[in-house]
């Protein structure tokens, strides 16, 4: 189950990656040219209220001018109405499990505030890797800033780095590993049957010296991985099922622990 | 916070108090007061208590023993029996310490979260103690129905008592600054992330003023070369603040307790062998009997002689209890009854030197 749960959360934080891409696509729709919103890639349900969608979003170049401020406003108490009314517009969310009820008076930045506002409703924990930084404080990837300095590299398609560059690489690789925090830090999702999670012997991951891998465990007989060792602790003190080595929460448990031994050389063997 | 300060509930002077009783204390004592009534014999149970009193005037304390057990952070039994047999493991090895201490003292800990059913079956398990109890609050014990449970069982968890011309005190060093209500946090998701030690979203430990003025009373009758004896469930001082190996106020506690000559600090919490002196205060750590943490990443103290890194596949290593021989002078012996290992004993020789006499034997796997 728990494992389910981590796939839908990865999702649904993709999706909410993909959803702002997508309300800057419908604020676009409120351009004069005016294009279709079914370009916008929006699939609307089957209501037969759909085709008045695309006249409704109309009088954007009026509430274009409007304040952020009063649209918010305006938006509140617009969207979400009943559906089914005729004043109504039901909005196919991009995550493929969420329609959203639109009023049909709203368009351009209104709308596209209505269904972001939606979509975080739906997903109420869409800050998960702030607030698992806060809690367990891990140690902020590599800063690549520097890589934007120089002038070679800019004739260059490999080495042509933008500021947006960085900052994706930063966060999508700081995603991975708040996921693993979050497993590392709840007997549930590593399937404890005795209530027992990594961080009670393993705080921020101390004492997991991701560095010394491969080495020959003793106990074991055999040389193993850091993989070998997550999968021995989650069998025997968490008393839970092993993953697969290549599972989602393996990948994001290694991504934790080798985060937090940040800027520790490397020493495989070492006991 | 103010009902832990009532005094009279506070001072528990002398012998084996109403709280502490077992079945077997009780009788003994009954049978001395029965003896006393009747003409037929002398009081006998109380004469040692009179003539410590004696010793200690003139100066001349005989040295005792007392033993520890600490953080056993017991689940129910159903759903983790490990760190119940744990708990059952230390008892049975300090009943069997023969000659027996004169007391036990119970670290702080005794629950993981908190629950009525794990501090039940903790005080449940805790009376098949021979010698009397004494026992001290931890985070985990707290954090759920804020000590309510743990009241009721064990009395408040700020008091002091006497015992062979030794002053010791015991503190609720766990204190934190309301970080729950602002975040619409739940009884049992503040017990959580008090019980995550890595979780930076608690306060940092305290003894708290309140708590400080009562110790400043409570100590006020006692000469500069009083022996004194402070329990905490936190280190009285700042070792890591990331995982509360710290107290945040330790620095005006130390102040309160810097005109003793010499005074010995005993706390829990770290679950690992942990030996400091700042000036004129000894600290010594105790072991837990359900897991062993990694040392702090930084911030050791220099007097520390780590113990070496637990065996993963021996869930009992780095675990144990202990004893206590406390000297006619006050400063004590602290043994480590490492279960899988040798006992360590760190001794008043070792700190009271620096570090230059009776050093104990060095690690050969340091943690990382």
């Amino acid at each position: 189950m728990n494992r389910i749960l981590i796939g839908r959360r990865m999702k649904g934080a993709f999706a909410g990656t993909a959803c702002l891409a997508l309300t800057s696509l419908w604020i676009g729709c409120g351009q004069p040219s005016g294009s279709s919103p079914s370009l916008a890639g929006v699939s609307t349900t089957s209501s037969p209220e759909a085709a008045p969608v695309e006249a409704s979003l109309q009088p954007a170049l009026a509430v274009a001018a409007v304040a952020e401020e009063t649209a918010a406003k305006e938006t509140a108490a617009k969207e979400a109405p009943p559906a089914g009314d005729g004043k109504t517009v039901q909005v196919g969310s991009c995550d493929g499990e969420h329609t959203v009820a639109v009023s049909k008076d709203l368009s351009g930045r209104p709308l596209a505030d209505a269904l972001m506002g939606q979509w975080k409703r739906d997903h109420p924990e869409a800050k998960w890797v702030a607030e698992q930084k806060e809690r367990h404080s891990f140690l902020p990837p590599a800063d690549n800033s520097d890589l934007l300095t120089g002038e070679q590299g800019k004739e260059h398609v490999y080495g042509n780095y933008t500021e947006r560059d960085i900052l994706t690489w930063a966060r999508e690789t700081e995603k991975l590993v708040a996921e693993g925090s979050r497993i590392f830090h709840d007997g549930d999702a590593l399937g404890s049957t005795v209530a027992v999670s990594c961080d009670m012997c393993h705080p921020h991951a101390a004492n997991t010296h991701p560095e010394t891998y491969p080495k020959f465990q003793t106990q074991l007989g055999r040389t193993v991985l850091l993989r070998d060792m997550i999968n021995w602790c989650i069998e025997n003190p968490v008393r839970g099922d092993k993953l697969e080595p290549d599972s989602p929460e393996m990948r994001a448990l290694e991504g934790y622990i080798m985060a937090q031994r940040k800027g520790v050389e490397m020493n495989y063997g070492k006991h | 916070m103010s009902r832990h300060l009532t005094p009279s509930v506070q001072r528990r002077v002398g012998g084996p108090d109403g709280r502490n009783l077992d079945r077997r204390s009780f009788l003994k004592v009954s049978a001395a007061a029965l003896g006393a009534t009747a003409g037929l014999s002398p009081p006998q149970s109380f004469t040692p208590i009179t003539l410590a009193q004696d010793a200690a005037a003139t100066g001349a304390s005989p040295p005792f023993r007392f033993a520890y057990i600490s953080d056993s952070h017991l689940y129910e039994k159903h759903l983790n029996d490990r760190f119940v047999r744990g708990l059952l493991r230390a008892v049975d090895d300090v009943n069997n310490l023969d000659p027996q201490p004169d007391f036990v003292f119970y670290g702080g800990d005794l629950a993981q979260l908190g629950q009525v059913k794990e501090l039940d079956m903790g005080a449940q398990i805790l009376k098949n103690l021979k010698a009397p109890l004494k026992i001290m609050v931890g985070e985990h014990d707290w954090y759920l129905d804020m000590g309510e449970k743990w009241q009721e069982l064990f009395g408040e968890p700020t008091y002091s008592f006497d015992h062979k011309g030794v002053h010791f005190v015991v503190l609720n060093s766990v204190v934190e600054k309301d970080f729950w209500t602002a975040r619409g946090m739940s009884p049992m998701e503040r017990m959580k992330t008090v019980a995550g030690l890595d979780n930076g979203v608690q306060s940092p430990f305290t003894v708290g003023e309140p708590q400080r003025k009562w110790l400043e009373e409570d100590l006020a009758k006692l000469p500069d070369d009083a022996r004194v004896v402070i329990f905490s469930h936190s280190p009285l001082y700042k070792l890591y603040k990331q995982w509360n190996f710290w107290t945040d106020d330790a620095e005006e506690v130390q102040a309160i307790l810097k005109r003793f000559k010499h005074v010995v600090v005993i706390h829990g919490h770290t679950h690992q062998l942990l030996t400091n002196r700042i000036g004129n205060i000894h600290f010594h750590g105790l072991l837990s009997t359900a897991w062993p943490w990694p040392y702090a990443p930084e911030g050791m103290p220099e007097l520390t002689i780590q113990m070496s890194r637990p065996d993963p596949f021996n869930p009992n290593d780095g675990c144990g209890d202990g004893e206590v021989l406390v000297h006619p002078d006050g400063l004590v012996d602290k043994v480590y009854s490492l279960w899988n290992r040798k006992p360590i004993t760190v001794s008043a020789a070792y700190l009271a030197s620096s570090g230059k006499q009776s050093v104990p034997s060095k690690p050969n796997r340091p943690s990382y």
